[in-house]
């Protein structure tokens, strides 16, 4: 018979102990480490990047991924985003009531692989069970600290860690910069969509889950100076981009000819009815480089799929992303509004 | 005037307006099957959605569109505890009536002649199958009744169309041909790529400057005379040609479909006990232009609520809620970029 998630995996009793000891162990970088409710790191010197995520995705498995996979890699790109290098995650996870120990299984097996793909460990966790039909089966949140320095020692602040500035943030962004994206979009979109109105695609179209830290890594080991970066996940590249227009009032101008979208996800998005630009990915992201970087940073990302994409303009009115159709015609890109529903014919 | 709304999205999408010289301009139609369907329909589905029993399958941009309440649509339903779900194909709603038998399924069948082979699809699967919980909330219209109606109607401004290339794959050209001949007017049947759509102009440019209004197939990779007889047998056999209100033009005659007699136990109208709910006109009725961009009289952007109390997010009219909607479409592609 198949064994299911019960309330009294949540109770703290032995069924909760067991589950933690069977199940939840390979997650850990240690199986052997002692589990406490926090985890005590040695770090070196340098700024902590501290980022929380919760993940809810439905189904919990797709083409190409699962809930697990993403919440790691996830918090470790809103990491690297911040220009840091993964270093240690914890992990929260709400399991319901019914869920089939199998699949909770594949999924632990799924983190600590991209744990180790990701390069970093797993060090702490929290585990609650809830009621059938109080969940959706099973939500991970992931919590991880990043290290803002590729080795090169910052003094720590005096009185402890404190609040500061990232040199990678959208107040950096200037006219004149360039838009670099770092693989082609919209296919995790595609996946999930598939997966959830089971559309049978010929070919599958495979989520682009991915740690984002190794190409940041080489653009920072070659010494580019990055302004900003921003991963795409829900919106898409078109929601992330309004989001950079308006946090540092420029304009951005984009050529859609220059867009990489392969042609699947372009052919799902016609049959219905959506803007590859608005699906999500949850292995790409936008680079802004000042010009005299640019070119080195297309090299590194070129390889990926990576490709340039527009350039930053000063606001003319207010902060907005053009877009410049293949026919050489202009429209505004507009984030997406809502949810995103499949139409009708 | 193209009449189908994803014409009108690739058009907006690509700029294709921006490129025609002076003196021709493009009339957007009413061919989104979202936009057109009256809001007493809607009214119906949010009331059957609302009914523990029920379990109200639509099709996905349908869930967005307001009853005769701003606001009241099947979205918010669902988030009060209604059971409503997305479907991308009606055969769907078979495995929900037979793994919810306690259930009564309710698919709303909303769509032209595009979707309506797979809307008779379902009845005739479900009447096979004898699947006692399932039912059609009927909302199909035709498309060609809707074209002669806007040419018919007085001040009417259309000079040509740009047909539905999605409706005539299945319904073939036969039907345009009398309507040609009636009203003499060039219609061509185009694709939705753009160079398909600037082909269709072309066309009905060529036909309108020879003075011959003809029927012109530019889509013929896609498009044969006959349509698919397979499709249009079903319809036959399922359906009956009925004089339908559309939402913005009123009732149009042979404008839409219902069940045949013998299928009429399938109508979820007679199954439930489905009084006229709430107003017949739509949400933001005394506001919203819908109406006059649906018959190409106005442009969305004429509309004083067009951006501001009129948004994707909170629509008053279907135009603007619909993935093909002609306010949708200027909403999104349109706001105009502050440099050219």
């Amino acid at each position: 018979m198949q064994e299911l998630i019960q309330l009294a995996h949540g109770g703290g009793g032995t069924l909760m102990q067991q589950l933690i000891d069977r199940d939840l162990r390979p997650l850990y970088a240690d199986p052997a480490q002692v589990l406490h409710d926090a985890a005590s790191l040695a770090l070196p010197h340098g700024r902590l990047a501290f980022s929380t995520d919760g993940y809810v995705v439905q189904p919990l498995e797709f083409p190409g991924g699962d809930i697990g996979l993403l919440a790691v890699i996830g918090t470790a790109n809103d990491l690297a985003m911040a220009g840091a290098r993964p270093l240690h995650l914890s992990v929260a996870l709400i399991l319901e009531e019914g869920l089939p120990l199998a699949l909770l299984r594949r999924v632990v097996a799924s983190m600590a692989a991209a744990a180790r793909l990701c390069g970093l460990t797993i060090v702490t966790g929290d585990t609650k069970v809830v009621e059938r039909g109080k969940g959706d089966g099973l939500f991970i949140t992931t919590s991880g600290i990043g290290l803002q320095s590729l080795g090169g020692a910052q003094p720590a602040a005096p009185d402890g860690p404190a609040l500061v500035p990232s040199a990678i943030q959208p107040s950096a962004i200037r006219p004149g910069d360039q838009l670099l994206v770092s693989g082609d979009l919209g296919r995790h979109g595609v996946a999930i969509l598939a997966a959830r109105h089971g559309l049978q695609l010929d070919p599958p179209v495979l989520s682009d889950c991915a740690p984002l830290w190794p190409q940041v890594e080489r653009m920072l080991a070659a010494g580019l100076r990055l302004h900003c970066l921003r991963d795409l996940t829900r919106g898409g590249l078109a929601s992330a981009l309004q989001e950079l227009a308006e946090a540092a009032g420029v304009e951005l101008a984009i050529e859609e000819s220059r867009l990489p979208v392969i042609e699947p996800v372009a052919r799902t998005c016609a049959l219905l009815g959506f803007e590859p630009l608005h699906l999500a990915n949850e292995g790409r992201f936008v680079a802004v480089v000042p010009p005299e970087h640019s070119a080195q940073a297309l090299a590194l990302l070129e390889p990926d799929g990576g490709a340039w994409i527009g350039a930053v303009r000063p606001a003319a009115g207010r902060p907005q992303v053009v877009l410049t159709t293949a026919l050489g015609t202009q429209r505004l890109l507009l984030p997406l509004s809502g949810e995103l529903l499949p139409r009708i014919c | 005037m193209e009449v189908c709304g994803g014409q009108t999205h690739a058009i907006v999408r690509w700029g294709l307006d921006q490129l025609l010289p002076d003196g021709l301009r493009l009339i957007h139609g009413p061919g989104c099957p979202v936009c057109v369907t009256p809001a007493a329909s809607i009214n119906q589905a949010l009331a059957l959605a609302r009914r523990p029993e029920v379990i109200l399958c639509a099709y996905g941009d349908m869930l967005r569109v307001p009853g005769s309440e701003p606001g009241d649509d099947l979205l918010r339903v669902r988030a009060a505890g209604g059971d409503v779900r997305l479907l991308t194909s009606p055969l769907q709603a078979i495995a929900l009536a037979q793994s919810h038998p306690a259930h009564q399924v309710v698919f709303l069948a909303v769509g032209f002649e595009t979707t309506a082979p797979a809307t008779a699809l379902l009845a005739q699967q479900t009447a096979r199958l004898g699947l006692a919980n399932l039912s059609l909330l009927m909302a199909h219209v035709r498309v060609v009744p809707a074209m002669a109606a806007i040419l018919a109607a007085p001040g009417n401004q259309v000079q040509g169309f740009l047909a539905a290339g999605h409706v005539s794959t299945v319904m073939g050209l036969e039907e345009l041909h009398p309507l040609v001949e009636r009203h003499q007017v060039p219609v061509v049947v185009s694709g939705f790529e753009p160079e398909e759509l600037l082909r269709g102009v072309l066309g009905c440019v060529e036909l309108l400057e020879a003075g011959r209004p003809a029927v012109l197939n530019a889509y013929p990779q896609v498009v044969r005379e006959q349509g698919n007889p397979g499709a249009r047998a079903l319809l036959q056999q399922v359906f009956q040609v009925v004089d339908q209100p559309w939402r913005g033009l009123g009732v149009i005659a042979a404008g839409g479909l219902a069940l045949r007699p013998e299928l009429a136990w399938l109508d979820a109208r007679g199954r439930f006990d489905l009084a006229e709910q709430g107003r017949a006109e739509g949400a933001g009725a005394q506001e919203c232009i819908a109406a006059q961009v649906l018959q190409g009289r106005a442009l969305p952007s004429d509309c004083a609520a067009f951006g501001s109390r009129c948004r994707p997010e909170h629509p008053l009219g279907a135009p603007m809620v619909s993935s093909e909607g002609a306010c949708a479409a200027y909403h999104r592609y349109r706001a105009v970029p502050c440099r050219s």
